[in-house]
């Protein structure tokens, strides 16, 4: 591997000069990814908190699939959305297909039930503890939910980082919806895999340094929550 | 201390306004019973808890007392027997409130908590602020209001929770040992905000295991063991002429096991 240092001395000659084409797909990636985490937390913490507080009949096996539904492979969700958005599909007349916005589709699909099963986790627990209270005040489920909503915020800011990382790391679902066209809907992970396979080794490591960077700040907000919350006394 | 200086009059007048007429008083249970995963805690007890009067429940552990509370308060309903509070078959809403021996609060600042606990109660959004402020500076809280709740040390957090219940205006108040792992300053200050309320015309039902703490406060006592109310009159009569060789053995602080 001859051209390896090359390559990579290359891909930090690309991140210096901020590259116009890496900076490029860089913000698609963080713009699809963000929306897609704010959507999935949206539906996903609401309804997660709405299984914590609820006793119903198959209850268990909601929570089973949820759970199960976190680990749901990429390329299934990428599959699913292609068929609905797909020009014969459902959603057809829309022309979503090959769009960032089928992008975010499908990656709501893959991070809400991530983010939906760990905070119903995260609120189960609090919610044994408020209960009590929560029956003497005699508040609605309504506003026991919006109160474990608020109360879990510095847990649920985890749940939603580790969304995040979920969506911006995913490559099989971005790449069936989205094609990897250039300019339109190339992102970091479907860059790294065409330059990759084309031998273009710079601009994929440049994205692949990029990635990891990201993911190291991921971690390092998970740490600053958590940091506040006990400092707050509210984990 | 802030809330020692507190005007009481001042209060009282407050409280004049806004009582309405008692609803949920006297609360009667008669025969009740209680079960938990088929043992038999609570049987057969008897008791009325009066207007305006403050009543201590006594009795070694396990004898039914926070199963009583919980039971008055309406959190559960009893296995047998019935429970009726005035002319009510459930309490009417926010008229009993419950004081956790360790209080639950919510992850939020002071003064939150007490904002949270007046939504809940139905005080009008516009009042809100300052009549949580007007509780902190009752439970001498003003100063820590923004602090996270559950950072405040055992004293003031069972001072804020004390608050918190009185927001509702309580016709009866329902303390399970709210003074337990207490310093004497702390005791002493909670117990300030117990008499206030009395004084205001809150009924009280204090659980406790401090004898101390029943003659500075209560005018009645009922004295429970093994799920039973065996006595029940006014505390002077209990402390000098106890009914049962149990009543007598507890006041003398020998074991009752």
């Amino acid at each position: 591997m001859a051209e390896s240092p090359s390559a990579l001395s290359e891909a930090f000659q690309l991140l210096i000069s901020a590259d116009p084409a890496l900076t490029e797909i860089v913000l698609l990636s963080l713009q699809v990814s963000l929306t897609a985490t704010l959507i999935a937390f949206a539906l996903g913490a609401p309804l997660g908190a709405l299984i914590a507080v609820s006793r119903f009949p198959g209850r268990g096996a909601v929570i089973a699939v949820l759970n199960a539904l976190m680990g749901l492979p990429p390329v299934v969700v990428g599959l699913t959305v292609y068929i609905l958005v797909s020009n014969a599909g459902a959603l057809g007349p829309l022309r979503l297909i090959y769009t960032p916005t089928a992008m975010v589709i499908a990656q709501v699909l893959l991070v809400a039930p991530l983010i939906a099963a760990l905070s119903r986790l995260t609120i189960e627990d609090m919610h044994e503890e408020y209960d009590e209270l929560f029956r003497t005040l005699r508040l609605t489920r309504f506003a026991a939910i919006g109160t474990l909503l608020w109360d879990a915020r510095f847990s649920l800011a985890t749940v939603a980082l580790a969304g995040f990382g979920r969506a911006i790391a995913e490559v099989g679902a971005v790449l069936i919806v989205g094609g990897n066209i250039a300019h339109v809907t190339r992102v970091m992970t479907t860059a790294i895999a065409l330059e990759t396979s084309k031998g273009e080794l710079s601009m994929a490591l440049g994205l692949g340094i990029i990635l990891i960077a990201i993911s190291v700040a991921v971690n390092a907000a998970v740490g600053v929550a958590r940091a506040s919350g006990r400092r707050m006394a509210a984990i | 201390m802030n809330f020692m200086a507190l005007d009481q009059s001042a209060v009282i007048g407050q409280a004049d306004k806004m009582k309405p007429a008692p609803r949920a008083l006297p609360v009667r249970l008669s025969g009740v019973a209680y079960d938990v995963g088929g043992l038999r805690l609570i049987d057969g007890l008897g008791l009325t808890v009066a207007p305006r009067r403050r009543l201590a429940l006594i009795g070694p552990n396990g004898a039914g007392k926070s199963l009583t509370l919980r039971l008055v308060q309406g959190l559960i309903r009893p296995t047998a027997g019935e429970i009726c509070w005035g002319e009510h078959a459930a309490p009417p809403a926010h008229s009993v409130a419950l004081v956790f021996q360790r209080p639950t609060l919510l992850r939020r600042s002071v003064l939150a908590n007490i904002r949270h606990a007046l939504a809940a109660y139905g005080a009008p959004r516009a009042g809100r602020e300052d009549a949580a402020m007007e509780l902190l500076e009752m439970a001498g809280l003003a100063d820590l209001a923004d602090r996270p709740a559950r950072r405040l040390s055992g004293g003031e957090q069972q001072r804020l929770a004390l608050v918190r219940a009185l927001a509702a205006e309580p016709e009866l108040l329902l303390l399970d040992e709210p003074t337990a792992s207490l310093d004497p300053q702390a005791t002493q200050a909670i117990e300030m905000l117990i008499e206030a309320a009395a004084a205001r015309g809150t009924s009280v039902v204090l659980v406790t295991h401090d004898l101390g703490q029943v003659r500075r406060l209560a005018d009645d006592v009922a004295f429970l063991h093994r799920g039973r109310v065996l006595e029940h009159g006014t505390a002077d009569e209990f402390f000098d002429e106890p009914q049962t060789q149990e009543a007598a053995d507890f006041v003398a602080g020998r074991l009752l096991l």
